[in-house]
């Protein structure tokens, strides 16, 4: 992409006109692939609406009380039940990932190989550990006793909202996971300083690729806000 | 490069005939190229070239080839439908079977015909050629959306295989029903159908990413967005809509596959079935309904617009005459697409909601009409004074005109709830979504095949035989749903399996019934010469020469015709106009391509675009 010839281009709110009014790109030196994850996360934005607007719905039309969520959530410690203690826990890794994606970003422009791969294991890490306290509690629920179509504390849309939705969300985190992973062999092997042909598609890896997984993680964070808000706070 | 830069921004193409320069070479300057050219994968085997082809024009012909043999079976489902209305005496079919083959047709023709066919098969074989591209952004990409495609094809039509066969739930699919002991296919074909529209989905997802990115980012030099095709416009407007409307039925699919699968109740209220309490509880059988019709409805306009696009280039080319208010076209187009998102509950108008949201919704509904109006009028203006050419593409888009104006305009008693409420289930309805949005989009279909055949193969397709299919399918939709209208306003519901003499049910449906069936098995039998000319025409057909109808868009300018992989030879095209310059004063041709040079045409009074 021959940067110079995209210098002079109006800056601001006159470059909406500008460009969308251009020949060849709508969104100037913006690469393929990062374009397209802009629009699928718009897409997959609906389905996350889609899924939390029905949770709402659900959630507001039950006959049975919907459970209490702060003893629900709670977790034990030292024998005091401290409500929200393990949520908080994952929601500060996560968002800890964002922060150590960011950076792999930064890093990974400035061709620092090194550190680019190091602070992109970490996010992996990071969401792994995320994936893992999911896990715990989920089992722990499922330990007392709550279940998809039903549970002890109250309706039983509680279950199934909270699995569907969770899980959801945890098998996007999953999918970011594996895709950290492989990246990170990828930067490690310097696919990207070299510009090695992609497995599948034969296009050049570039560090724009980097990006671009960021975009998605940032994704999955902001959708477990809203997730976090919607069902551990309300 | 730097002293080019000054150019970059100015449309210097816009040649103005009685400006004093003449022939500087800057007036073909068009602005320089902003990404290096495309890199491909080249195929080294036959099944990388004619299986798992990357080439999006392969892929486009896959897509439309499994989407018409899927909707041939919708097609036989409807002749026995249909034999089952005219002699319900004759036992021919199980009530179960009857509404297994309504619900078949239905998904059939709405998502695996129609849906497919516009994006999966026109998208891929006309948005990169019209836009000047090499190829999809992503072709490998797009090679799995037309796997994925396929997969789901199978997966719906295993549910024709599995115990108690296919869902009989009605194509909108609504719970509780749908998975109720009683509903054809409650636990098994149910399950398949789910599963296929969330695979389609998902492949459609691939799919439609490619076609927005690639018509926006991957334009030839010269091409803006205002000098793109209509056709393009529609696909694009209605792949945006695609993106947004599939998640809802994603997720609606998804939660019913759930309180299917593992007796949650999203949708499941408690209920009484067989005699027993099911174990469901507290669940709202509504949230699906609102969740497919805001599917539902933009999907309608997911067929409708392509739709638009093509019919206008189509009337176009072949009245020789520029569109009538392109900016107006292309702003419609996007207008009718935002408000479809708007619209949806006037399909629920009977499940019972506030009189106030009933209000909201006729009026959306009946603004849609505004835009939809200014298109119609524009495709009217565009014929007045043209030098109209009666070939097949014109016959079918004049067609659909006629036909289109027809269910628009039942669309309006529809959107108002006091006329919906006593018409609702009833056959004006079914006239009425089949003549806006089946036999319509329909027409363009075979218009469109009929225009871009020798694109594909060379040949053009039969002229006689094509007419005879046209005249056919034409009066014939007329005669099968005029009187479905009719039947709608005495009161006969729709999906009851047989319709018997009775007090309740006037004594003329009953003759009228064998009426429509007679013309469905004739219409039903004319597709069938069509499938012969498509098949038959690529060997036998005359050879075309290099674009036959003297169009100016892009995808008739490739160096070969029909066009190799990656389209365009050695060098990309450059655009200079829009595509509708016909009949321009000046001009030595009636037709001036996208890709002719200004200083080639000195003289022309060509429009400033």
């Amino acid at each position: 992409m021959s940067d110079s010839s995209l210098d002079n281009l109006p800056k601001g709110w006159k470059s909406v006109p500008n460009d969308l009014g251009s020949d060849q790109t709508a969104f100037k030196g913006v690469q393929w692939g990062k374009a397209m994850m802009w629009i699928f996360l718009l897409s997959d934005t609906f389905i996350f609406s889609c899924f939390l607007i029905s949770y709402m719905k659900g959630r507001g039309s039950t006959v049975v009380d919907w459970p209490n969520t702060s003893h629900v959530f709670s977790l034990d410690f030292m024998g005091v039940p401290v409500p929200l203690l393990l949520i908080a826990i994952m929601t500060f890794v996560l968002i800890t990932s964002s922060g150590t994606m960011a950076l792999a970003v930064k890093y990974g422009y400035e061709k620092n190989r090194k550190m680019c791969g190091h602070l992109i294991l970490a996010t992996a890490i990071g969401g792994l550990i995320f994936v893992g306290m999911q896990a715990f509690e989920w089992s722990k629920l499922i330990h007392e006793g709550v279940r998809p179509w039903s549970n002890p504390f109250g309706a039983g849309q509680f279950g199934s909202y909270f699995f569907m939705i969770t899980g959801f969300h945890g098998t996007h985190v999953s999918i970011g996971v594996i895709f950290l992973f492989i990246f990170a062999r990828k930067v490690y092997r310097g696919d990207f300083d070299t510009g090695r042909r992609g497995f599948f598609t034969t296009m050049k890896s570039d560090y724009v690729s980097i990006e671009i997984l960021g975009l998605y993680w940032h994704f999955v964070d902001l959708v477990w806000v809203f997730i976090f808000a919607f069902f551990y706070l309300w | 490069m730097s002293d080019e830069n000054d150019h970059k921004l100015e449309a210097k193409s816009d040649y103005v005939a009685d400006a004093p320069s003449v022939s500087t070479p800057d007036i073909d300057a068009v602005p320089e190229a902003e990404l290096p050219d495309q890199e491909l994968y080249h195929s080294h085997s036959w099944w990388t070239t004619y299986v798992f082809s990357q080439d999006a024009k392969y892929i486009g012909i896959q897509y439309a080839l499994t989407a018409i043999g899927t909707g041939l079976l919708g097609l036989v489902l409807s002749w026995l439908m249909r034999i089952q209305l005219a002699f319900p005496g004759l036992g021919w079919l199980e009530p179960s079977s009857y509404y297994q083959f309504v619900t078949m047709h239905g998904m059939i023709m709405v998502v695996y015909l129609l849906t497919a066919l516009f994006l999966g098969g026109f998208g891929n074989l006309l948005i990169p050629l019209m836009c000047g591209a090499r190829d999809m952004a992503f072709p490998y990409v797009n090679m799995l959306s037309y796997w994925a495609f396929v997969v789901a094809v199978l997966v719906l039509l295993a549910s024709f295989f599995v115990p108690g066969g296919p869902t009989g739930a009605g194509w909108t699919l609504y719970p509780p029903q749908a998975i109720t002991a009683g509903t054809p296919g409650y636990n098994g074909g149910i399950i398949l159908m789910l599963i296929s529209l969330i695979l389609f989905v998902a492949g459609f997802t691939m799919g439609g990413l490619n076609y927005i990115i690639t018509v926006l980012q991957l334009r030839a030099r010269g091409m803006t967005l205002m000098r793109m095709p209509l056709t393009i416009w529609g696909i694009f407007t209605a792949t945006v809509l695609a993106m947004f409307a599939f998640p809802a039925l994603l997720v609606g699919c998804l939660m019913m596959t759930l309180d299917s699968l593992l007796g949650t109740s999203f949708f499941m209220p408690a209920m009484v079935s067989l005699g027993e309490t099911l174990t469901h509880e507290g669940g709202s059988p509504i949230l699906f309904q609102h969740l497919f019709w805001f599917f539902g409805h933009p999907e309608v306009y997911i067929v409708a617009l392509p739709a638009f696009g093509i019919v206008s280039d189509l009337l176009s080319v072949h009245s020789r005459k520029t569109i009538f208010g392109y900016r107006m076209m292309v702003w419609a187009i996007v207008g009718i697409g935002a408000l479809s998102f708007f619209v949806w509950a006037h399909h629920m108008y009977v499940s019972g909601m506030n009189p106030w949201f009933g209000f909201f919704f006729a009026t959306t509904t009946l603004i849609i009409a505004v835009p939809t109006a200014i298109k119609v009028y524009n495709w009217i203006l565009t014929l007045w004074r043209g030098n109209i050419q009666l070939s097949l593409p014109m016959l079918f888009s004049l067609g659909f005109i006629v036909t289109f104006l027809n269910g628009g305009l039942t669309g309006l008693f529809l959107g108002n709830v006091t006329v919906d409420v006593p018409l609702s289930d009833t056959y004006f309805v079914v006239a009425h979504f089949h003549m806006v949005m089946g036999i319509a989009p329909i027409l363009v279909i075979f218009g469109a095949i009929y225009h871009w055949y020798p694109l594909i193969t060379g040949r053009m397709m039969d002229e006689t035989l094509g007419k005879i299919h046209f005249w056919i399918t034409f009066l014939g939709s007329y005669a099968i749903y005029f009187p479905m209208h009719y039947q709608g306003f005495v009161g006969v519901p729709r999906r009851y399996f047989e319709i018997y003499d009775s007090p309740y049910i006037d004594t003329s449906t009953l003759l009228l019934n064998k009426f429509i069936t007679i013309a469905v098995l004739i219409v039903g039998a004319a597709q069938l010469l069509f499938l012969y000319n498509l098949f038959a025409s690529a060997r036998l057909g005359k050879k075309s020469e290099k674009n036959p109808w003297k169009a100016n868009s892009l995808e008739w300018q490739t160096p070969q015709m029909p066009p190799e992989h990656g389209n365009w030879g050695k060098e990309l095209p450059k655009v200079y106009r829009w595509p509708y310059d016909f009949s321009v004063p000046g001009a030595k041709e009636d037709y001036i391509p996208q890709n002719q040079p200004p200083s080639e045409i000195i003289g022309a009074k060509v429009e400033k675009t």
